[in-house]
C-alpha cells in the first residue's frame, strides 16, 4: 500500500508530466534544460529508488512480529557500511556537480548562442534579433529597435534566428519567462538582465511574469509567436500599419498601473526610450534619473553575468550595435 | 476643530473606522466565528474559575516543560489558521478558470498566500520546534530547567505577541500582499503604502526577539548544564540537533532583524536602502533575507532529524546506527547551510561561475543528509521494529523526504532552476520537505513525548486515522503541483486561462481536503485521549522502553525533573542504567534550588504587542508610552530579588515516595 503511494503515484504523475511544456519545449535552450532535468533526475534516482525500496523492505522485514528476522540489539557500527553510505551520495554529487558546472556555463542566459539547435551551428554572419523588454505594472512592453516598432503583451520572433532580450522593469520585480523558449530571468527596475535564446518551431507559446508583482500579476501574460521569416515580416508590417506612436507622453500614460491589458501595437518608438526607462529618465526632472548621477566607465564583458546596474549601461547603450 | 483632528491623529494615527473590513463578508464572517469562539473559551475559563490556575500555573510559569507545552499549543492554534489560508487558496485555484474569477479578489488572495507562508514558518513550525526543544532537551541532558528560566518565559510571550499581531491584521486593516519574504520594491512605501507590510515587519521583529533569546538560552543550557559524564559525544542526537539549530538561530536571526530594520527605515524614515530611487538596491535585500532564510530551513529540519533519530532507535530496539557519523552530518549541514543562500535566486542574473558555486554547495548538503537517511535505514536493519505511531511517521518521512530531497537537488542545478524557479514545482518541493520532514517529525515527536508531558498516551486509533489522511492527503495535494510546475505554471496566481489545468488543481484541492480530515482526526485524538486518560495512563515514566534520560523520570516529570542529577557513562544513558539494573534512590534527598514564577514576561509581551500595533498605525503617542512602559517593566524586573526558592528535602521525599508507591502498585 505504502509502496503504491510512495513509488507508483509519482511515477504515474511524471509520465503525465512528459506531455508538459517543459518536457517538450520548442526552443533549443529549453530543450537543453529539459535534457539536463532528465539527466539529473535519472542520476539521482540511482540512489533514491534503492533508498525507498530498502526503507519499505527493512521496515517490513524487521517488524517486531517477524521473529524469523535476525535481531542484533547491540549492532550500531560498521566502518565499511559507513564509508559506503557517505561515498555513494558523494559519487552521485561529484557527477552531478561536474554536470552543473559545465551546463551552467554553457546555458548561461547571457552567453551568445553558438548553435541554432542540436544539429545546426549558428552561421558566422547571423545577427540576433534584439528585443528590449520592459515589465510594467501589469503588462509587458516589447520594443524592437531594428524594426522600430513596439508592442504590449504580444511578442513575435522568426524561427531559428537568435533573439537577444534586454530586460528591465519600471517599478517592481518581475520575471520574464516563456517556458517553451528558454529559462526565465528577473526583470528589475534600474537594472538590465539579458537572455539569449532561439525558437525552433513555429507556433503560439505562452509567456508571463514568473515573479509575483502585485494586484495585476495574474493577468500579466502574453502570447509569443514563433513565425517564419515571411510571417514575421507580415507581423511587423501589421504593427506598423495598425499602431500609433510610442512617444514619451504615450509611454508615461501606458506605464500607469493597469490590469489585463489588451494587445497594443506601436508603429514608431521615440529614440532612446528604452535607455530612458532603464535609467529612470523618462521624465528628465525625476530625482532618481541616473543621468544626473555619477557615471562609471562601461565595464568589459568579463564574467558575462551579473545583472548590470543601469548606470553602467547608459554609456554602452549609446553605441548600441543594432539601434541604427 | 483642527486641534481635535491633531489629537485624534496623535492617539489613533492612521487607524480609522475604514480600516475595519466591514465591507468584506468573508472576513466579517470569520470575525464572527472567531469572536464567538473566543467568547466561549473565555466564558468557559471564567465559569470553571480557571483564570487563577492559568495565571499561576501556566502564563507566569518559568518551568521549561510548561513553556514547551505552551509553545506547542501556540503552534497548533496557528496551524489551524495557516491551514485555513491554505484551503482557501486551494479552493480559489480550483475554481478560478476562464470567466470564473473565483471568490477571492487579488487583493484578498495575495494577503492569504502571504499570511499562509508567514504563519506556517514563523508561528507554526518555529514555535513547535522551539517548544519541542524546550520540553525535551533539558530532560535529555539531565538538567532541572534551562539556563535562564525567566528569559524562556519572556521569549515565549514575545512570540505570542508577534502571532497576535498577525492575527490582528485579519480584522484591523490588512496583512502584507508581498509574498512571505516581502521583497522590495514591492514591499516599499510606494508600492505598499498600507499597514500590511508594517504588520509583517513588527510581527516578525517582536517574535524574532523571542526566537533569538530562546536560541541563546537553549544554547547555553546545552553547553553548560549537561549532567556529569555527558560529554558532547555522549549527548542524545536530539540534543545535538537542538544544539546545531540554536547555533543557527543565534547566528542567523540577527540578520533577519537587521534586514527588516533597514526595510522599516525605508518605510518610516525615507531612507533608500532597497528603493528603486536614489541608489537603493533591492538585490541587497534579497541576498540578506536569504542569508537568514536558508539557515532557517535547517533550523526547522534539524530538530526533526533529531526526533527521527530518537524514534527510530527506540522503536527498532537498537542503538542508533552510526552515532558519530550522525553527529558529524548534523554539524556539516549546520556549516554548509550558510553557503547556499544564492540558490534561491539564480535567476537574478549572477554569473555562471557564481551560480554553479552555489548550486554545487547546495548539492553537497545532500551528502550528509543522505548519510543520515542511511543511518536511520541501518538502525532498522536487524532491529525489532514496532509500528507505534511515532515510527509510522518516521517511515512515511523517509519515503517522502527523499523525493523532496531529489527535487531539491534538481532545483539546485541552475539551468534547470531557470525553468522551474518560482513554479508550482518549487512549491511542491518545499512542501515536500517541510511537511514530509518538519511536520511529520513534529507529529512523530508529539506522539512520542506526549505521555512524558501529560502522563497518558495518545489514543492510537485516531492517531492512525490522522496519519493516513495526512500522508495520502499530502501526496494528493502536492504531486499534482509537481506536474503543474512542469507545465510551466508559476506560483501565486489567483486566476488561470487554460482550462486543461483545472483537473490538477481540483486534485490538489482534494488532497488539501484529506489533510483537513487529518487535522480533524488529530484534534479528535487529543479529545478522545483526554477522556480515556485513565486507560491510557503511563505510570512507569517509560512507556516506550526508551533509551535517553527523559524516560528515567516520572510522567509527567516533577517540577524539578530529577531528584538527583543523573550520572552519565555512555550515550543512551537510560538504556545503560536499565541494563545495569539501576535502583531509584529512595532516600537522602536534599533541598532543590528552584526558580520562582513571574508575571514580567507576559506583561512585557503585552506591552510589546501594544508597541508594535502603535508603530503599525503611526500612533506615536501610544508607541512612546508603551515603549517607555517596556523599559520601566524591564528595569523594575531587575530589582525583583524574590526570584527563587528551595524545595525542601521533605517535599522532594513526598513527591518521590508517591511515585515509589505508584510504581509498586503497577509492577
Amino acid at each position: 500500500m505504502k509502496a503504491f503511494r510512495g513509488l507508483l503515484l509519482p511515477v504515474a504523475l511524471l509520465l503525465a508530466g512528459c506531455q508538459t511544456v517543459l518536457m517538450s519545449p520548442s526552443g533549443d535552450l529549453a530543450v537543453q534544460q529539459r535534457n539536463l532535468i532528465i539527466t539529473s533526475t535519472v542520476l539521482m534516482l540511482l540512489i533514491i529508488v534503492p533508498v525507498i525500496v530498502l526503507t519499505l523492505w527493512f521496515a517490513w522485514h524487521f517488524r517486531a512480529s517477524n521473529k524469523k528476522a535476525t535481531y542484533d540489539p547491540e549492532w550500531d557500527h560498521s566502518t565499511i557500511l559507513e564509508l559506503l553510505i557517505w561515498s555513494a551520495p558523494l559519487l552521485i554529487i561529484i557527477a552531478l556537480g561536474a554536470i552543473t558546472w559545465v551546463s551552467t556555463h554553457k546555458l548561461d542566459p547571457y552567453r551568445p548562442l553558438e548553435r541554432i539547435d542540436a544539429s545546426r551551428q549558428l552561421p558566422a554572419d547571423a545577427r540576433p534579433l534584439v528585443v528590449d523588454v520592459v515589465a510594467l505594472d501589469w503588462k509587458w512592453l516589447f520594443i524592437y529597435p531594428e524594426q522600430g516598432i513596439a508592442t504590449v503583451n504580444e511578442l513575435a520572433a522568426p524561427v531559428d534566428r537568435p533573439i537577444q532580450f534586454k530586460i528591465t522593469a519600471t517599478s517592481v520585480m518581475n520575471s520574464f519567462f516563456i517556458p517553451a523558449l528558454a529559462g526565465q530571468i528577473y526583470a528589475m527596475p534600474n537594472m538590465e538582465t539579458t537572455l539569449q535564446a532561439v525558437i525552433n518551431k513555429p507556433g503560439e507559446y505562452q509567456g508571463f511574469s514568473a515573479n509575483y508583482s502585485g494586484n495585476g500579476f495574474s493577468g500579466m501574460h502574453f502570447v509569443f509567436h514563433g513565425l517564419d521569416e515571411e510571417g514575421f515580416s507580415r507581423w511587423v508590417a501589421q504593427a506598423k500599419a495598425n499602431g500609433g506612436d510610442l512617444s514619451r507622453e504615450v509611454y508615461v500614460k501606458l506605464a500607469e498601473p493597469s490590469e489585463n491589458e489588451p494587445v497594443k501595437f506601436y508603429a514608431t518608438v521615440e529614440p532612446g526610450l528604452y535607455l530612458a526607462i532603464l535609467t529612470h529618465c523618462v521624465q528628465p526632472d525625476d530625482p532618481s534619473c541616473m543621468a544626473h548621477m555619477e557615471m562609471k566607465p562601461p565595464r568589459t564583458e568579463g564574467e558575462a553575468g551579473a545583472a548590470a546596474p543601469a548606470g553602467d549601461m547608459a554609456d554602452m547603450s549609446n553605441h548600441h550595435p543594432h539601434s541604427d | 476643530m483642527l486641534a481635535q483632528t491633531d489629537l485624534t491623529k496623535l492617539i489613533f494615527g492612521r487607524l480609522t473606522l475604514e480600516s475595519l473590513p466591514l465591507h468584506v463578508p468573508i472576513v466579517l464572517g470569520t470575525f464572527a466565528v472567531v469572536a464567538i469562539g473566543a467568547i466561549a473559551v473565555l466564558g468557559a475559563i471564567t465559569y470553571f474559575k480557571l483564570w487563577g490556575y492559568l495565571w499561576h500555573e501556566w502564563f507566569t510559569s518559568i518551568d521549561h516543560k510548561r513553556i514547551g507545552i505552551m509553545y506547542m499549543i501556540l503552534g497548533f492554534i496557528m496551524l489551524l489558521r495557516g491551514f485555513a489560508d491554505a484551503i482557501m487558496m486551494r479552493a480559489q485555484q480550483a475554481i478560478s478558470f476562464g470567466d470564473n474569477v473565483g471568490y477571492l479578489p487579488p487583493e484578498h488572495y495575495d494577503q492569504i498566500f502571504t499570511a499562509h507562508g508567514v504563519i506556517m514558518i514563523f508561528f507554526v513550525a518555529m514555535p513547535m520546534v522551539t517548544g519541542m526543544m524546550n520540553f525535551v532537551m533539558p530532560l535529555q541532558i539531565g538538567a532541572r530547567d534551562v539556563a535562564f528560566p525567566f528569559l524562556n518565559n519572556f521569549s515565549f510571550w514575545m512570540t505570542v505577541a508577534g502571532a497576535l499581531l498577525v492575527m490582528a491584521s485579519l480584522f484591523i486593516g490588512e496583512f502584507a500582499r508581498t509574498g512571505w519574504l516581502a521583497y522590495p520594491p514591492l514591499s516599499d512605501i510606494v508600492s505598499s503604502p498600507d499597514a500590511g507590510v508594517d504588520y509583517y515587519i513588527w510581527a516578525l521583529q517582536i517574535a524574532g526577539i523571542g526566537t533569538l533569546l530562546s536560541g541563546i538560552n537553549l544554547l547555553v543550557t546545552i553547553i553548560k548544564m549537561r549532567a556529569p559524564g555527558m560529554t558532547m559525544m555522549k549527548m542524545p542526537v536530539f540534543t545535538w540537533t537542538a544544539l546545531c539549530t540554536n547555533v543557527l538561530i543565534v547566528a542567523a536571526f540577527p540578520v533577519l532583524t537587521a534586514v527588516l530594520a533597514l526595510l522599516a527605515l525605508d518605510r518610516y524614515a525615507g531612507t533608500n536602502f532597497f528603493t528603486t530611487t536614489l541608489g537603493g538596491n533591492a538585490m541587497m535585500y534579497v541576498n540578506l533575507i536569504w542569508i537568514w532564510g536558508h539557515p532557517e530551513v535547517y533550523i526547522l529540519i534539524l530538530p526533526a532529524f533529531g526526533i527521527f533519530s530518537e524514534v527510530t532507535a527506540t522503536f527498532s530496539r537498537k542503538p542508533l546506527f552510526g552515532y558519530a557519523s550522525m553527529v558529524y552530518a548534523t554539524v556539516v549541514i549546520t556549516v554548509l547551510s550558510y553557503l547556499v543562500w544564492l540558490h534561491h535566486f539564480f535567476t537574478m542574473g549572477s554569473g555562471a561561475s557564481v551560480n554553479s558555486f552555489f548550486g554545487i554547495t547546495t548539492m553537497i548538503i545532500s551528502i550528509p543528509t543522505g548519510a543520515k537517511i542511511f543511518n536511520w535505514l541501518f538502525t532498522m536493519y536487524r532491529g525489532r521494529v514496532e509500528f507505534e505511531l511515532p515510527m509510522m511517521w518516521t517511515v512515511a518521512f523517509m519515503v517522502t523526504f527523499v523525493i523532496g530531497g531529489m527535487t531539491g537537488v534538481l532545483l539546485a542545478v541552475p539551468p534547470a532552476d531557470f525553468s522551474l524557479h518560482n513554479s508550482l514545482f518549487l512549491i511542491a518541493h518545499f512542501h515536500n520537505v517541510i511537511i514530509g520532514g518538519v511536520l511529520f517529525g513534529l507529529f512523530a515527536g508529539i506522539s512520542y513525548w506526549f505521555p512524558k508531558a501529560f502522563g497518558f498516551r495518545l489514543d492510537p486509533f485516531w492517531g492512525k486515522c490522522s496519519f493516513w489522511f495526512w500522508v495520502v492527503g499530502f501526496y494528493f495535494a502536492f504531486m499534482p503541483l509537481y506536474v503543474l510546475g512542469l507545465m510551466g505554471i508559476t506560483r501565486r496566481l489567483s486566476h488561470f486561462t487554460d482550462p486543461a489545468l483545472q483537473i490538477w488543481f481540483v486534485l490538489a484541492a482534494f488532497g488539501a481536503f484529506l489533510i483537513l480530515l487529518g487535522i480533524g482526526c488529530m484534534i479528535l485524538q487529543f479529545v478522545v485521549s483526554f477522556r480515556r486518560r485513565e486507560a491510557l495512563r503511563d505510570v512507569t515514566g517509560d512507556p516506550w522502553n526508551g533509551r535517553t534520560l527523559e524516560w528515567s523520570t516520572s510522567s509527567p516529570p516533577p517540577k524539578y525533573n530529577f531528584a538527583f542529577t543523573p550520572l552519565v557513562h555512555d550515550h543512551d544513558a537510560w538504556w545503560m542504567m536499565k541494563k545495569y539494573h539501576y535502583q531509584r534512590p529512595l532516600d537522602g534527598f536534599v533541598p532543590i534550588h528552584m526558580p520562582l514564577n513571574t508575571g514580567a514576561g507576559i506583561i512585557l509581551g503585552g506591552l510589546s504587542f501594544i508597541f508594535g500595533f502603535a508603530m503599525i498605525w503611526y500612533m506615536w503617542l501610544v508607541a512612546i508610552l508603551s515603549f517607555a512602559g517596556i523599559l520601566v517593566v524591564a528595569i523594575a524586573h531587575t530589582f525583583n530579588y524574590h526570584r527563587d526558592y528551595y524545595l525542601s528535602a521533605d517535599d522532594v521525599r513526598r513527591v518521590e515516595a508517591s511515585r515509589t508507591e505508584l510504581l509498586a502498585r503497577h509492577v
